[in-house]
């Protein structure tokens, strides 16, 4: 009995959960806008995924439902349903909202250690890494000189002679 | 040696502690927010208004009207908690005779309308802009923003958050002593 309760709840909480993600999923696409060129099409998606929410800032404009968001859609559709090309649009927005709007800043010297930086710390683990084990004695290798332990012999058995 | 060694983590602890106290201090005087966006304006020309008078349905705010003085513009809306906390400032500021170009916000017309009624306008004109042409034409993500232009045309300074005296006094005062005699 309390088995099927359980599973029952299961099921419920699934149910709850799926329901949530595709009322997610309804509400995103409450505004995609619709184009009669295909490749108007293809540019407004390729800039949604490029564009970033600044609200929300780890999401693009695709992914966000902020109402910033949703403007920022709105603007990208009517700029291209007026024709504007790709660069037109990105120069737009970054003119307004800086390099920080495009989800992959452009590689530039204020940029430089936001593309350089995870790399110089990866190549400082490995050097740490390499010298760590290189530090490292192998296992062959003999801890203790004779004289050493000829001497911790002796301190032993001193102390067992007590 | 090997002593002094086992006192590295220790050392990088106090360190790492040592940088995330000063970040979190200044965040917390707001002298620092980590959300913040650095503006593409400063120094350049402010992006033209032409709005709907909020208050006047035949009429258009336009920021042509502001050239040749120093002048702000708040982009506001009663959504916004920290506009209604900076109102009693601005108020103050309106009656010092600091021109004050109000942008409201994706707002509702009615609601902002009341906001101003009941607590007092410091606009010398409100622009109403329910679908964000001008907030995105001034590159705002958030509200309240304050832009400062010059006599020329040109942004000086911008605020994001709620203005107080001490911002005033740090960032905007100056563009206003030049030109006004002082208090």
């Amino acid at each position: 009995m309390r088995f099927i309760v359980r599973e029952a709840t299961a099921v419920k909480a699934f149910a709850l959960v799926l329901g949530l993600c595709m009322g997610a999923n309804a509400l995103a696409s409450v505004d995609t806008y619709e184009f009669s060129d295909p490749g108007q099409q293809a540019l407004y998606l390729d800039l949604v995924q490029e564009l970033r929410c600044l609200v929300c800032q780890n999401q693009n404009i695709a992914d966000s439902n902020a109402e910033l968001a949703q403007d920022l859609r709105r603007k990208t559709y009517e700029m291209i349903k007026k024709g504007e090309n790709k660069d037109q649009i990105v120069e737009f927005m970054v003119a307004r909202y800086g390099d920080f709007v495009m989800y992959s800043p452009p590689f530039k010297a204020t940029t430089l250690m936001l593309w350089v930086g995870p790399v110089l710390i990866f190549i400082l683990a490995v050097a740490m890494l390499v010298r760590v084990i290189r530090r490292r004695p192998s296992s062959n290798d003999r801890l203790l000189s004779d004289e050493q332990r000829q001497r911790a012999e002796q301190l032993l058995n001193q102390t067992e002679e007590k | 040696m090997s002593k002094s060694r086992a006192f590295i983590p220790l050392l990088a602890f106090l360190a790492l502690a040592g940088l995330f106290y000063f970040v979190l201090m200044k965040m917390g005087k707001g002298e620092y927010n980590p959300r913040d966006i650095p503006t593409e304006f400063i120094g350049r020309p402010a992006p033209s208004i032409d709005l709907p008078n909020l208050l006047d349905e035949n009429d258009r705010v336009k920021s042509s009207d502001y050239a040749g003085k120093v002048w702000l513009v708040n982009v506001w809306g009663t959504w916004c908690p920290e506009c209604w906390k900076e109102h009693e400032y601005l108020m103050h500021l309106s009656r010092q005779g600091v021109p004050i170009l109000g942008i409201d916000w994706r707002d509702e017309k009615a609601d902002a309308i009341d906001f101003l009624k009941q607590k007092g306008n410091p606009f010398v004109e409100v622009g109403f802009d329910p679908n964000s042409d001008a907030a995105i034409d001034w590159g705002v993500y958030g509200a309240p923003e304050t832009f400062l232009i010059d006599a020329e045309g040109i942004v000086r300074e911008k605020h994001a958050g709620a203005l107080y005296p001490q911002v005033w006094q740090e960032k905007f005062a100056k563009y206003f002593h030049a030109q006004q005699p002082t208090e």
